[in-house]
């Protein structure tokens, strides 16, 4: 799968398709898969706070998913380097420079830009490290004093994440159309990250269990998972609905620049976008039952993980390529299945490091034994 | 529902141990009354699942219907206003009230059914069976047939009794 993203990415400089179009294909994946990363360790870190019993179960799949940041990381630097931040973002071209960008760019530098990039990915991949070495040696060397060090880290991680996971939106993704802004930006970036995390996470389970693995997961586990995606699909929903509605009531032209943009040229993906990760999620997860077994989940899962894709190309390709160069090609789709292959082997390899039933967790009884009746 | 016999139990564990010896011996719990929520008392008794999420559904349903038809109607024909040289019809402005009407027919919806079901509600004499039910106490309910003889009351206490309930009463 990584041979195929690959090719696709050979095919698009020698097709032609242009430098803009292959930069922004790179940044929509890296930014995708990145952020199922850092959904992985959000997951883990937020229920470590909460003291939460049940997820212990799928700990491991969260811990693997984080694996991946580094590796983002990596790759997003190269990216940045090797011309990416110029075919990008125009705010990086001095003579494109005018009085509302000179008023940004105490902010929207570049070298400021680089600090923050390593200050983020230096920050999480240390914190991913702590977390996962944490909740590993609280299982293989039976420690108490681990499951502490697991909590304070993961303390720490969330308030770090709530700052930058807002800022790195804004970085790489809302200043792409530098001159526009929404205040809502960044929740609705991580809440679409959050959506189509959890749908990851119920994807990797899915395939586990298929092939044998994760015997201690119950149908509780998974009709809780379940419960995330639906409550977070409608969740997203309501901020794209938010930050639409308030825009399209102002009716400011400096605003509604930005969805006319998409409007005009991305009209099928940009209605499909807003119905399909609102619609699914909402009506086939409805009733209990639906959410307690894969058959029903698995394609709600598959979909979301589809949609927000969308939803991030949204985001990118009408600011970064434009209406006429941009489209869906071979291009989008090899580069995006080479991704998933790439995540897919970070992610499995480092399943096979840990046993994927936290035995020694403190609450891995209550796990094994939670039941809900609604 | 005429004659019942009532049994208490003041712990969650001798109640739901009582219930499954109970039913081997072929008598059939109505109901029970607990201040709280029994963990695995559902499968006990083989209760179904509530349909009230039905009845919310449908409610919500209605609502939105309700909710979009009513403002549509209204800023269209019956009094149409240009709000800022937006459209008569300018649905995303609807969806906020059509989300509002939806959660208020749905909870009205199973506020009521719940009030219909469980004959609750004004001018209804409320049945306790048991004041200390509200407290701390776990109340099983067994309905005796119109016909049954007083041996097979009298086989009923026994095997409530048997089954670890503190107090039984008969009711007519």
């Amino acid at each position: 799968m990584v041979s195929i993203g690959l090719i696709a990415l050979a095919y698009g400089f020698f097709a032609g398709l242009g430098g803009e179009r292959i930069s922004a294909n790179i940044l929509l994946n890296n930014y995708y898969f990145l952020g199922m990363g850092l959904i992985g360790l959000f997951f883990v870190a937020v229920h470590a706070i909460a003291e939460s019993g049940w997820q212990v179960s799928v700990q491991r799949i969260g811990e693997a998913m984080s694996t991946f940041i580094p590796v983002a990381g990596v790759l997003m630097l190269l990216f940045f380097a090797f011309g990416g931040l110029h075919s990008i973002y125009h705010w990086t071209h001095p003579e494109h420079m005018d009085e509302i960008l000179l008023n940004k760019a105490p902010y929207l530098n570049v070298p400021f830009f680089y600090i923050r990039f390593f200050i983020y990915f230096i920050v999480w991949s240390l914190l991913a490290w702590y977390i996962r070495k944490s909740s590993r040696n609280l299982d293989s060397l039976n420690d108490i004093s681990y499951f502490h060090k697991l909590r304070k880290f993961s303390a720490i991680f969330i308030v770090f994440y709530a700052i930058s996971s807002v800022m790195s939106s804004w970085d790489w993704l809302m200043s792409i159309d530098a001159h526009w802004f929404s205040t809502l930006y960044g929740w609705y970036v991580f809440m679409s990250m959050l959506a189509s995390g959890v749908a990851m996470i119920i994807i990797i389970l899915y395939i586990l269990k298929r092939n044998g693995y994760m015997t201690h997961i119950n149908n509780e586990h998974i009709h809780d998972l379940g419960k995330y995606l639906f409550g977070f699909s409608i969740f997203w929903a309501y901020l794209w609905f938010s930050q639409y509605m308030l825009i399209w009531y102002a009716n400011i032209p400096e605003e509604t620049v930005y969805y006319s943009e998409r409007m005009l040229h991305f009209k099928p993906l940009f209605i499909a976008n807003a119905i399909v990760n609102l619609a699914f999620p909402l009506l086939l997860l409805m009733t209990r039952n639906s959410k307690r077994v894969f058959w029903s989940l698995i394609p709600v899962a598959v979909i979301v993980f589809i949609g927000h894709w969308i939803d991030l190309y949204q985001l990118i390709m009408p600011g970064a390529v434009g209406g006429e160069k941009a489209g869906i090609g071979f291009l989008e789709i090899g580069l995006t299945i080479g991704y998933v292959g790439l995540f897919f082997l970070v992610v499995f390899y480092s399943l096979t490091k840990a046993p994927l039933a936290p035995k020694n967790h403190p609450f891995y009884k209550e796990s094994m034994d939670y039941h809900t009746n609604y | 529902m005429n004659k019942y016999i009532t049994a208490y139990y003041l712990d969650e564990e001798k109640l739901l141990k009582g219930l499954k010896q109970v039913k081997t011996k072929g008598v059939r719990v109505a109901d029970v009354l607990s201040p709280f929520p029994v963990h695995g008392i559902d499968k006990v008794l083989g209760l179904r699942r509530s349909r009230l999420t039905r009845v919310a559904f449908a409610g919500g349903a209605i609502g939105a219907i309700v909710g979009f038809g009513f403002q549509t109607w209204v800023f269209t024909s019956a009094y149409p206003i240009n709000f800022g040289g937006k459209p008569f019809f300018a649905a995303p402005s609807f969806i906020p009230v059509t989300f509002e009407t939806t959660v208020l027919f749905a909870a009205f919806s199973m506020v009521i059914a719940f009030f219909v079901v469980s004959k609750l509600g004004p001018g209804n004499k409320p049945v306790i069976h048991d004041e200390r039910v509200t407290d701390d106490r776990f109340l099983v309910i067994v309905d005796i047939p119109e016909n049954s003889s007083k041996e097979e009351i009298n086989e009923i206490e026994k095997a409530l009794h048997d089954a670890g309930a503190e107090g039984i009463n008969y009711k007519a």
